[in-house]
Parts: C-alpha cells; sequence; structure tokens
C-alpha cells in the first residue's frame, strides 16, 4: 500500500493564539514493499507526520494518500477504522498502552476491534508470542508483572496482530538494553524481508537508518529536506551537518581511515560488515602493488 | 481536542494585575465572590459589569481568552436564563405567544444571573490567567498559615495543590498519548452506541492509572533523595511582597463593595 503526501501542512491548536506549525508542506512518498527511514533530530516533526499516516491526525492543508483512501484537509474523513487496521503504529514507549487482564487478551485486543472472531485472534497471539522472542506461558500472565522489555515485545505483537500491511515504527528500541535492541530491530527486517512488509522507521540512530532502510527521508524543521538512498545519503557529511545530524558510525571511521591511507575506497560502506570487507579488498590490493 | 483547552492556562505578562502579589489577588477574588450578591437592581449591575471591564483592561488579556473561560458555563447561562424566562410571573408581561407568556421581571432576572456568571468566570478566568500556579499557591499557604495553629496542614494542602497543578499538563499529554495510541489499535472513542463507548474508555483508563501512580512514585523519590521533609524550618526562595498597588486594589473593591450597598434597592 502506497502512502503518499502531498503538500502537507500540520498546525498543533490551530485557530489559537498558541497555534505552532509541526509541519509545512510536506512532500513524501513511500512505495509498497520498501523500507523507509525517517530522520531528524528532536523537534523536526517527525513523531507528528506519522500520526498521519494512519489519519490519526489531520493535515491543515495538503491531502495525504494511504492507498485508495485519501484523507484532506478540511474534508470530513469518514470511516477511518479501516486504514487503522492497514497502518499499524508502534508508538514511542509501546508498552504505555498495556491495559488488559491478561497478555493474550492484550494482544487480541487489535484484531478484535476489527472484527476477527475470538479464536483467530487468540491463534494470531500464540503465534505472535513467539515471534517476537517471549515463551508462551507468559500469555497468561498479566502484562503489569513483566519487565520493561517484555512489555515492549507484547505491545509490539498486539500491533502485529491487526496484520497489518504497513507498519510504522516511532523510536521502536529506545531505552532497551543494546541485545534487545538489535532483536527488535532484526524481528522488523526479517518480517519486511519475509513477508513484505511496507516499513516506516522513525528514528534518531543513523546506525539503524544505515543498516535496514532501502530509503531515507530526512525531515528538519518541520520541512521533509531530502529524500535518497542511505549510501548517495550518508556519503554527504556537509549536507547531513546543515540538518544537525551526522553519518552513522561505520561512515565516519570509513571517512578517517581514508584520511589515513590517503586513499577512497570503492563506496561507502553503511554498516560494519561491508567495511571490513572492503578494507580486507583494500589492503589485498595495496600489498599487490607493493 | 486538549490542546485547544485554554481555561485555567496562565499567560504571562507585565499588567497592573500581573505584577499584584498573589495573596492580594486571592484575598480580592473571594471579596469578589461576594460582592457579586450584592447588585439586585439595574444601576448596581451596570456598575458591576463596568468595574469587571475596567479590571480585565487593567490585566491586557485578549478578551479571547476570557470568552473561551466562558465555555464550560455557556450551557449552565442558558439554561438559568431559559428557566428564569419561563417561571417567573411577576411584573408586565411583554410578550404573549399563546402558549407561553414572557414576564418582565423574568426577563430582568434571566439577564441578572447570567450577568452575575458572567463576571464571576471573568474575574476568576483572570486570577489564573495572569498568576503562575505557583504563586497562587504560594500566596493560598501564606493566606492560610493562621490555621496552623488548628493543626491544619496547611503547607501539605499547598504542596498537594501545586504538584496537582503542575501534573495536568502531563496527564492530559498522556492522556492524548494513550487514546492514540489505541485509536491505532482499532478502539473507537467517537462512535458506536453508548456501551460501546464506555467500554472504549477501559483502555484509556488502566494505562493512565498506571502511569500515573508511576509518576506519583517516582516523584515521592526524587524529593526524598532532596532532602525534603515537610514544611518545618522550610525558607523560601520567592518572596511574596506587599506593595502600595496591592492596598490600593483592595480599597477599590471595598469603595466599589459600598457604592453597590448604597445603591441597591
Amino acid at each position: 500500500m502506497d502512502i503518499k503526501l502531498q503538500q502537507v501542512s500540520y498546525a498543533y491548536s490551530k485557530g489559537t493564539p498558541f497555534e505552532k506549525y509541526a509541519l509545512h508542506d510536506v512532500e513524501l512518498s513511500i512505495a509498497s514493499g520498501t523500507y523507509e527511514a525517517i530522520i531528524g533530530h528532536t523537534g523536526s516533526g517527525k513523531s507528528t507526520i506519522l500520526q498521519h499516516f494512519n489519519g490519526l491526525l489531520k493535515p491543515s492543508s495538503g491531502t495525504v494518500h494511504i492507498g485508495d483512501r485519501v484523507v484532506e484537509a478540511g474534508k470530513k474523513a469518514k470511516e477511518l477504522k479501516p486504514i487503522r487496521q492497514k497502518v499499524g503504529i508502534v508508538f514511542q514507549f509501546p508498552e504505555h498502552q498495556l491495559f488488559e487482564e491478561t497478555v493474550l487478551k492484550d494482544i487480541m485486543f487489535g484484531p478484535m476491534n476489527f472484527g476477527v472472531s475470538e479464536k483467530d485472534a487468540e491463534k494470531r497471539a500464540r503465534e505472535l508470542i513467539t515471534l517476537v522472542g517471549l515463551p508462551d506461558n507468559i500469555l497468561e500472565k498479566s502484562p503489569f508483572d513483566l519487565s520493561g522489555g517484555q512489555m515492549r515485545r507484547v505491545a509490539i505483537a498486539g500491533v502485529l496482530a491487526m496484520e497489518p500491511e504497513v507498519i510504522v515504527l516511532d523510536e521502536p528500541t529506545a531505552g532497551l538494553d543494546p541485545r534487545g535492541q538489535k532483536e527488535i530491530m532484526d524481528l522488523f527486517y526479517t518480517l519486511h524481508k519475509e513477508k513484505g512488509l511496507t516499513t516506516i522507521l522513525v528514528t534518531h540512530s543513523m546506525e539503524d537508518a544505515a543498516r535496514y532502510a532501502d530509503r531515507i527521508a530526512i525531515m528538519h524543521e518541520g520541512k521533509c529536506v531530502l529524500t535518497g538512498e542511505p549510501r548517495a545519503l550518508f556519503a554527504d557529511s556537509a549536507t547531513l551537518a546543515k540538518y544537525r545530524l551526522e553519518p552513522p558510525r561505520v561512515v565516519r571511521f570509513q571517512h578517517k581511515v581514508e584520511q589515513m591511507i590517503g586513499k577512497k575506497l570503492s563506496k561507502v560502506c553503511l554498516i560494519e560488515e561491508e567495511l571490513a570487507e572492503e578494507l580486507g579488498q583494500a589492503i589485498r590490493e595495496g600489498r599487490a602493488e607493493q | 481536542m486538549m490542546e485547544k483547552m485554554i481555561f485555567g492556562r496562565y499567560i504571562p505578562g507585565n499588567s497592573f494585575v500581573h505584577q499584584l502579589d498573589p495573596r492580594s489577588k486571592l484575598i480580592f477574588v473571594f471579596a469578589f465572590i461576594i460582592i457579586v450578591f450584592l447588585a439586585n437592581n439595574i444601576v448596581t449591575y451596570a456598575i458591576l459589569l463596568a468595574f469587571t471591564l475596567f479590571v480585565i483592561l487593567m490585566s491586557r488579556i485578549r478578551l479571547y481568552f476570557l470568552v473561551n473561560g466562558l465555555k464550560p458555563v455557556i450551557f449552565l447561562m442558558a439554561f438559568t436564563f431559559i428557566l428564569h424566562i419561563l417561571m417567573n410571573k411577576e411584573g408586565a408581561v411583554l410578550l404573549d405567544l399563546g402558549f407561553m407568556k414572557i414576564h418582565e421581571e423574568g426577563l430582568k432576572q434571566g439577564i441578572f444571573i447570567s450577568m452575575r456568571f458572567l463576571v464571576l468566570v471573568f474575574i476568576t478566568s483572570i486570577l489564573t490567567l495572569t498568576t503562575s500556579p505557583i504563586s497562587i499557591t504560594d500566596g493560598l499557604e501564606t493566606l492560610l498559615n493562621p490555621l496552623k495553629k488548628i493543626k491544619l496542614p496547611v503547607h501539605e494542602l499547598a504542596l498537594m495543590m501545586s504538584i496537582s497543578l503542575r501534573f495536568i499538563p502531563t496527564l492530559m499529554d498522556e492522556t492524548d498519548k494513550i487514546m492514540k495510541a489505541q485509536m491505532a489499535r482499532g478502539s473507537d472513542l467517537s462512535a458506536g452506541p453508548l456501551k460501546d463507548r464506555l467500554k472504549a474508555v477501559v483502555p484509556l483508563l488502566v494505562p493512565l492509572f498506571v502511569s500515573a501512580f508511576k509518576r506519583a512514585e517516582d516523584l515521592a523519590t526524587a524529593m526524598e533523595v532532596r532532602g525534603y521533609r515537610g514544611g518545618e524550618g522550610r525558607t523560601r526562595y520567592r518572596q511574596l511582597k506587599w506593595d502600595i498597588k496591592d492596598t490600593m486594589s483592595l480599597v477599590l473593591l471595598l469603595a466599589v463593595a459600598a457604592t453597590l450597598w448604597l445603591l441597591r434597592n
């Protein structure tokens, strides 16, 4: 399902003296099946933009196309519920949304709101709990007895249980330990690869954006200032600095190495493994030349 | 939805009213609430209204905020107005609609009562709009200080008040966030039969309570860590200062009260 934003502006407290624009004429289109990262520093409008992806916020001006549905400024949008089933959002600290008596019931909450039968919803919950890396017996526990990391996984399972076609992730790993972070990110990447789930990752982490995303959009002061492939985007540190961002650690390391050896590697490497290989290649070439 | 709430919000400024000591403003408002009931004819209500407009002018608060403050009571105002018109059968008949008659006294009382609401809402709004919540609680604490003699925990009450005021915006943000998260999971708060809508409140309230309790616990820990141990012997950073302006404003109010007393029926 494609998502397309055309000239979208959004103002908080519109029509009051506290009116404040969070988005200005944002143009962004996300094709079905891509893994898109939206990056930008704090206050750039990332969290506002993601609420437009399933009609939680309506643009103050402009239009949002979600699949074949159009949400337009000034017009009453009827029946946004079907959109919400197709576009799942994992909010920041999603564990704050847990409320049911048991983990099982909480995971079933989403799908049952969209008319899935109790039996099917339970089946989904049982499958998902393993997928998010939790033991079966946790289903009967109260979500409030779990650790923070476990609650996060349950909340993620609760969104996945709706079987959305697009999943929007807002800093899904904030506050998790490094291993938990990697497990969660790998889980979403696997889902993206195996089920073709369109994934939109809103993040501060350049490393995550570099490792997982097909395309990156940079937000700055409420505008979408730059979109493109990670390799091209991260090669240009000067432009990134303008938007108060810096390339991922790997790229910075590569720049340093290139300065030291006085030679450019054949491409900008986005992940450690890639850089290691490139460096090995460069060293072998260096030896051959001698 | 939440972001539109303006009632009870503090608007920083530097007007005469802003500069007043919170104690004098509190006394002013409490006295005013009583004084409002002195008015009982056209002249006295006109004076009351003129005085209210004068205070608004002095506060340099835009009328927009005051009108917004009216919104929660507008229904009550309309209701009492209509009730008076329908029920009061005194005085000459002004309008005969056949099924009902509008009497002079009814119309008059209706207008008076609505006016009473209007000036009360305006004056109390001005207090909250021109005084930061912290100053209000500071002022209240000092005003209530004599009650410590009868073992009333004044400091603790004031602290409770400032903490609750402090957390209103936080909880509103929180509500908004959780509401959105549940809406994203297909929960529908604004449609469907009442029974379903009531049921949809549970996914909102449970997380809200959980986080409120967590916040309260964190706050208690943070206070204890910083050595808080109640009001005994506690000094203040912000000192309240009673100025000539404060005396002046109370004298003015007294003058208005005296005028109303003389001119009322």
